[in-house]
This record gives structure tokens, C-alpha cells and sequence, in this order.
């Protein structure tokens, strides 16, 4: 598969295989940090961190213990969950916004106007709160199945096939 | 294994967000590589997370702030050979464009040989079909003939008259059957919104009796229409009426009128 070939090419410190996964994923990764840290200059710096971090720990990385974007989605929300608790951070941005993943796309211009761009804006403001809340945990803050039933008092059961619903209709918009 | 419940199950999902254990993580990639149609909707699952959390950036950065960060230390140095002319080289690479000229080539022949046969499939079939619409036509004519040959048969010829001497008519009629043929290739084509009416006639006194109106009289191709008639005709008469028919015939409209010889029985 071209995705996993690239990968191995990326492990063995091919530049231009790290450019073409940073192409695929820097936008989706610095969405998911800025969605934590609420600072565009912040997620740029954090971004920038995970790429590199990746690229010196490519080796750790393996396709059997899950997807090449997944890793790097891991590494990109533990790096911004721990900049929100330094001590600098907390001093610079006193309360952050409690804002969601989807207030902020519903506010943005539309910068691009792809069809992706437009269906997903769709999707947003269509999206059910039940649906923004469990995106929001699963994907950008990284909560576990049981954290996210506890977090929203939903069965584990229902966590996970909600879940799929959502997915389902974001798939509905944007493929 | 129910590859469809597994889907709907929403495992797939979490394994994209990435909060599965380690064992179930390595269980699906297992049963990533027998399924295809698993991969594929963790490919979906994937592309719609990558899209949507890239909706969030508010802006995004370009590799090149990337390249000096992760250093050029691995990129080697490949040193230049100096110039010399390489005649097998050359020769090598001029083969290689003649074959790959000699084989676009003989592609082209073969799309070219291949559009020939098509067309010609076509003409074939378009020439069959010409093939059964002629034996149709033929074994109709030779219905028609038998019909006009039949001993039975009445020949009724249906002049013109008045002011449409120019049209004619002929009236076929087999009365132990009941039934007439109307050869009525002489006469025009109705107007529109106006229609050719047949009738039967009795001579003392004059009564009309309608044996119908030619519905298809301008989309017919032989102009010859079957009626059945169970009258004691004495004459035949065809008038031009508006659409509908009428129930006496309008006789300034009577276009052909012929009388059936004496009885020849």
C-alpha cells in the first residue's frame, strides 16, 4: 500500500517522504493543537515540535500498534495537553476559551473554498451536541471510551456506537 | 468472522482516535491485513478525522521551516562522474526508442483493426435487420395477394367525384368472411383534425351505413385496411370527415364512390 511504503521510506529518513506526510497531516495536526491551546502561534510551534519529534523517533513507530496518523495524532495531544500545564502557559493565557472544535470552525472564514472545507462546515453546524461532544473527546482531546462515558454518563456501549453514527455523517460530507 | 457487524460494532473509529489497548490494536491490524473491505473503511474513517481536524487549523505552516530543523546530514553526496562519450549507452537508449516507437505503432494498428471490426459488426447487424423487414414486407404482400386472389372476392373500383376526380379507391370485399379490403393509396392524406370515413350504401332508397373512420390512415405504409362489413352493400363510399367520424356522411366531402356489380352468384 502506497501509504505504508511511504512510512517505511519516512523511518528511513527520506526527506521527501517526511515532506509528503507532513503535507498530509500538518494541517490536521496543528487543527487538533490549536483546538487544546486556542493559540495559532503556540499550535505552530507545538506542530512543528511533533514533526520533528516524529522524524527522530521514527523507528518507535510500527504499523501493528495502529495507524501512522494516529501515532502522530497521540504525540500532538500529549505535547499540547502538557504545554496547557507549564508554568509559562498558564501564566500567558489566564482562562481559555471553553470553545469546541466546532465553534471554531463555524467561526472561521471560509479560508479555502474546497468543497471539503464546505461540506465539513456543513457538517458542523448540522451536528447533533451529542455528536460535537463525543468528536470533541475522542478525537481532539484523546479520551479514552470509559473516560468519555464517564465524562458524558453514557453506557460505554453507547459511547462507541454513537461514535460511529457521527463518523458516519462526517464520511456522508466530506468523501 | 461477521466482517459487517465488526464495522458496525464502531471498533474501527476508535482504533483511528487512537485509545484502544495495545492488544486490540494489534488484533485489528491483523484483521486488517486478511479483510480488504476493513482496510478500506479505516482509510474512510481516517481521510474524514484528517479533514475534519484540519478544519480547525486557523492557518497552515509550509515544510520549509522544517528542513533546517531536521538537518541535511543524511542527504549523500553523489560525486560526478566526468564526461565521456558512452556509445553503448547511446546506442542503448536509440533501440529502446525505435522499439518503443515500433510498439505504439503496432498499438495503434491493433485500436485501428479493432474499430474496423466494430464497424463492421455494425453494418451487419443493420444489413439483418434490413434482411427481416424485407421478408416481413414480403410475406404480407403475398397475405395481400392471396386475399385479392381468393375466389370469393368482390373487386369494387371507387372513382372520384366532383371536385376530387383525381382520387380512387378499391374495395375488396369477401362477404363469406364479411369482410372488406380497402386499397385507398389513391386518395391524400387527411388534413388535420380530419379524417377518411368508409361507408356502405344501399341504392333504394339511399342509406349510408359507416363502416368506420381510418384512424391510421397517414401512418400506414400500404394503405390497405381491413373493415369488416356484414351489410348488403350495394355501394362503397368514402367521404372526409372531421375527427371522430360522422354519423351521416357529408357528401360534399365524398371523395370516392364505386357500386358493387350485380350479384355475381
Amino acid at each position: 500500500m502506497e501509504l505504508e511504503l511511504l512510512v517505511k521510506q519516512f523511518q528511513n529518513k527520506n526527506h521527501i517522504a517526511f515532506e509528503k506526510l507532513y503535507e498530509m497531516y500538518s494541517k490536521s495536526i496543528h487543527g487538533v493543537v490549536y483546538n487544546i491551546v486556542k493559540d495559532a502561534a503556540i499550535a505552530d510551534e507545538i506542530m512543528q515540535d511533533v514533526f520533528i519529534k516524529a522524524w527522530h523517533k521514527s523507528d518507535t513507530y510500527s504499523s501493528k500498534k495502529g495507524r501512522f496518523f494516529t501515532w502522530i495524532l497521540n504525540i500532538a495531544r500529549n505535547a499540547a495537553i502538557d504545554k496547557t500545564r507549564s508554568k509559562s502557559f498558564k501564566q500567558k493565557k489566564q482562562n481559555l476559551s471553553t470553545d469546541y472544535f466546532v465553534d471554531i470552525i463555524a467561526s472561521h472564514d471560509n479560508l479555502d473554498n474546497s468543497t471539503d472545507a464546505i461540506g465539513i462546515k456543513k457538517f458542523v453546524t448540522e451536528l447533533g451536541e451529542k455528536c460535537k461532544a463525543v468528536i470533541e473527546l475522542l478525537y481532539f482531546k484523546g479520551f479514552t471510551q470509559k473516560e468519555a462515558s464517564e465524562e458524558l454518563q453514557m453506557p460505554i456501549g453507547t459511547i462507541k456506537t454513537r461514535n460511529r453514527n457521527c463518523i458516519q455523517q462526517l464520511r456522508d460530507m466530506v468523501l | 468472522m461477521d466482517i459487517k457487524a465488526y464495522i458496525e460494532s464502531g471498533i474501527l473509529e476508535l482504533y483511528v482516535a487512537g485509545k484502544l489497548s495495545e492488544e486490540e490494536n494489534q488484533e485489528i491490524y491483523k484483521l486488517l491485513l486478511q479483510h480488504p473491505e476493513l482496510l478500506q473503511e479505516v482509510l474512510e474513517i481516517e481521510n474524514a478525522v484528517v479533514k475534519l481536524t484540519a478544519a480547525v487549523s486557523p492557518s497552515s505552516k509550509g515544510f520549509e521551516n522544517l528542513k533546517d530543523k531536521i538537518g541535511n546530514t543524511d542527504t549523500k553526496v553523489v560525486q560526478l562522474q566526468p564526461k565521456s562519450t558512452n556509445w553503448m549507452s547511446y546506442s542503448g537508449w536509440a533501440a529502446s526508442v525505435v522499439l518503443a516507437a515500433g510498439l505504439f505503432w503496432t498499438l495503434n494498428q491493433k485500436s485501428e483493426l479493432k474499430q474496423t471490426i466494430q464497424t463492421v459488426g455494425l453494418e451487419n447487424r443493420y444489413l439483418e435487420t434490413q434482411i427481416e423487414d424485407t421478408k416481413t414486407d414480403l410475406a404480407a404482400t403475398k397475405n395481400l395477394l392471396d386475399v385479392i386472389r381468393d375466389k370469393d372476392i368482390i373487386a369494387v373500383p371507387l372513382g372520384g367525384q366532383g371536385d376530387f376526380t383525381s382520387s380512387f379507391a378499391k374495395v375488396y370485399w369477401n362477404k363469406s368472411k364479411n369482410t372488406i379490403y380497402l386499397d385507398a393509396e389513391g386518395l391524400p392524406e387527411a388534413p388535420e383534425g380530419k379524417v377518411w370515413q368508409v361507408w356502405s350504401l344501399t341504392l333504394n332508397p339511399l342509406s349510408p351505413t359507416s363502416l368506420g373512420t381510418i384512424d391510421d390512415f397517414n401512418t400506414d405504409d400500404n394503405k390497405i385496411f381491413t373493415i369488416a362489413n356484414a351489410n348488403e352493400s350495394q355501394a362503397f363510399g368514402i367521404t372526409l370527415e372531421p375527427k371522430g367520424g360522422s354519423k351521416t356522411p357529408t357528401m360534399e366531402q365524398l371523395h370516392t364512390l364505386g357500386v358493387v356489380a350485380s350479384d355475381p352468384s
